[in-house]
């Protein structure tokens, strides 16, 4: 296989190759997305029996659930890449988690939004002070303070180098966060999902959260290359192969058409 | 090493004694602030005395986030923060000497008039005690976090409300013991556990945060 080769990453981490191969996956990614959502959903909302206690209101949480654990997943990745790109100044690795910040925020605030329409006939309320939705809301702010502070400085490699450490700040403290807050006060369920037990519920419930996980995945990389490619052809445009391949893309539209 | 480490000291005292108005203003602010919510609640003591551990402990927060600014700003316009830079003496002690000097000039004065406000909102003596106690572990904390958000938005368009987004989100385990801590004192309830974990925040920031800082800085005069 290409993919296991070490050329072939090599290759890929640089602007000009990435460009053309992100466009490439980009539509697998968006297809999968697509109908691993239609399925997750089809799973959740008519093969998936109705909770014995909470009725149908529970289903939300096939978005909720997988949305939540994006949120968290984001940004651990998005800090990795920030660390790969302060480590080894790629230039790929920092546009990668400049692109996985605002997918990012948009799961953590779906997280948000979706438990509190649940909150309202499960608990009788939107929202309350409990430790894993303030945790949540924290992400959310240190997602914002990320995107801020990128967008606060104009020179670029600064902008990577200054946010990629306040990635690695936030992440020392998101564990620290999630603790305080779990001591402080506490009304959210335990989850029912873990590695090391036994799923506390139906195997149609299982799979349709898992499956709504691998569509939110794929949805992701999706958008997370899609504004790689945009953000490349921003900063080379100055560059040969950028010309050429807009070039070639706006005669091949005027052949088309 | 230790006699670049005393003359930044003694130098950032000389300028602070120079302009005492600033190191005035950011307890003064304090002061302000904590008096506005018998303003804003009412004056009924019960409900003050409730409340008393979490307004005096916000309070605390945004007085040490807002003196922050100054931590770095001065030196980066005239250019002493570039020559720490370039000296042989190892910049994180260096950050650690401003920050140290910061918070004796900033975060010391919170915790000494604390006790006052204190019982302006009707805390009794014990929980006071806790109270300065909680201020003088955690304000330290504060200082050293800041100082990394401080050092990222150095220089940078719209800094101030910039760095309030970066830095409040990571006060907020030292907001929640703080508080927590004087909460249960007020309650008769034991603070030796808060009071642990204030001091590993205090412990963990002290190791981190100077060469979080050097780092921040580095990259900002880059």
């Amino acid at each position: 296989m290409i993919f296991f080769t070490k050329a072939f990453w090599l290759q890929v981490s640089s602007p000009k190759a990435f460009y053309p191969f992100a466009g490439k996956v980009i539509p697998f990614f968006m297809i999968t997305a697509l109908v691993l959502t239609v399925v997750g959903l089809y799973y959740g909302f008519v093969l998936a029996p109705p909770d014995y206690q909470q009725g149908d209101s529970y289903r939300i949480m096939f978005i909720h659930v997988p949305a939540a654990w994006m949120s968290m997943w984001i940004y651990i990745v998005m800090c990795v890449f920030a660390i790969i790109g302060m480590v080894w100044r790629t230039r790929l690795s920092d546009m990668m988690a400049g692109a996985l910040a605002p997918t990012g925020a948009m799961f953590t605030f779906l997280a948000l939004w979706t438990g509190a329409l649940w909150g309202k006939p499960t608990w009788g309320t939107y929202w309350v002070w409990d430790a894993r939705l303030t945790s949540e809301l924290i992400l959310l702010f240190l997602y914002f303070g990320f995107i801020a502070l990128r967008a606060a400085i104009d020179d670029p490699q600064r902008a990577a180098r200054a946010s990629a450490l306040l990635a690695c700040v936030g992440v020392i403290n998101v564990p620290i966060i999630y603790f305080s807050v779990k001591w402080w006060n506490t009304l959210h369920q335990g989850a029912s999902v873990g590695l090391t037990q036994k799923a506390t519920m139906a195997d149609s419930m299982l799979t349709a959260m898992m499956v709504m996980a691998f569509a939110f995945w794929a949805y992701t990389f999706a958008v997370a290359f899609m504004r790689v490619r945009n953000e490349i052809l921003e900063k080379e445009k100055n560059s040969a192969w950028v010309s050429e391949t807009l070039t070639k893309t706006v005669e091949g539209k005027n052949e088309s058409t | 090493m230790i006699e670049a480490f005393r003359w930044l000291i003694w130098r950032e005292m000389t300028l602070a004694l120079r302009r005492k108005a600033e190191v005035l203003t950011t307890m003064l602010f304090f002061v302000i602030v904590v008096s506005l919510f018998p303003l804003g609640i009412g004056p009924e003591i019960d409900t003050l005395r409730e409340i008393a551990p979490g307004v005096l402990w916000v309070a605390a927060l945004l007085a040490s986030m807002l003196s922050l600014n100054r931590l770095f700003a001065d030196d980066y316009i005239d250019g002493t923060l570039e020559q720490l830079i370039i000296s042989s003496q190892p910049l994180a002690l260096m950050v650690f000497g401003k920050i140290l000097a910061h918070w004796f000039l900033t975060g010391l004065p919170l915790v000494l008039i604390s006790p006052v406000l204190g019982m302006q909102l009707g805390m009794d003596v014990d929980s006071i005690i806790i109270l300065m106690l909680t201020l003088l572990v955690g304000t330290p904390v504060l200082s050293l976090i800041g100082a990394v958000g401080a050092g990222l938005t150095l220089g940078v368009r719209g800094g101030g409300v910039l760095l309030s987004l970066l830095i409040l989100p990571l006060y907020i385990p030292v907001l929640i013991f703080g508080s927590g801590a004087v909460e249960s004192a007020q309650a008769g309830l034991g603070v030796e556990g808060h009071f642990s974990l204030l001091g590993a925040f205090f412990i963990g920031s002290l190791v981190l945060a100077p060469l979080g800082a050097a780092a921040a800085l580095r990259i900002s005069l880059d």
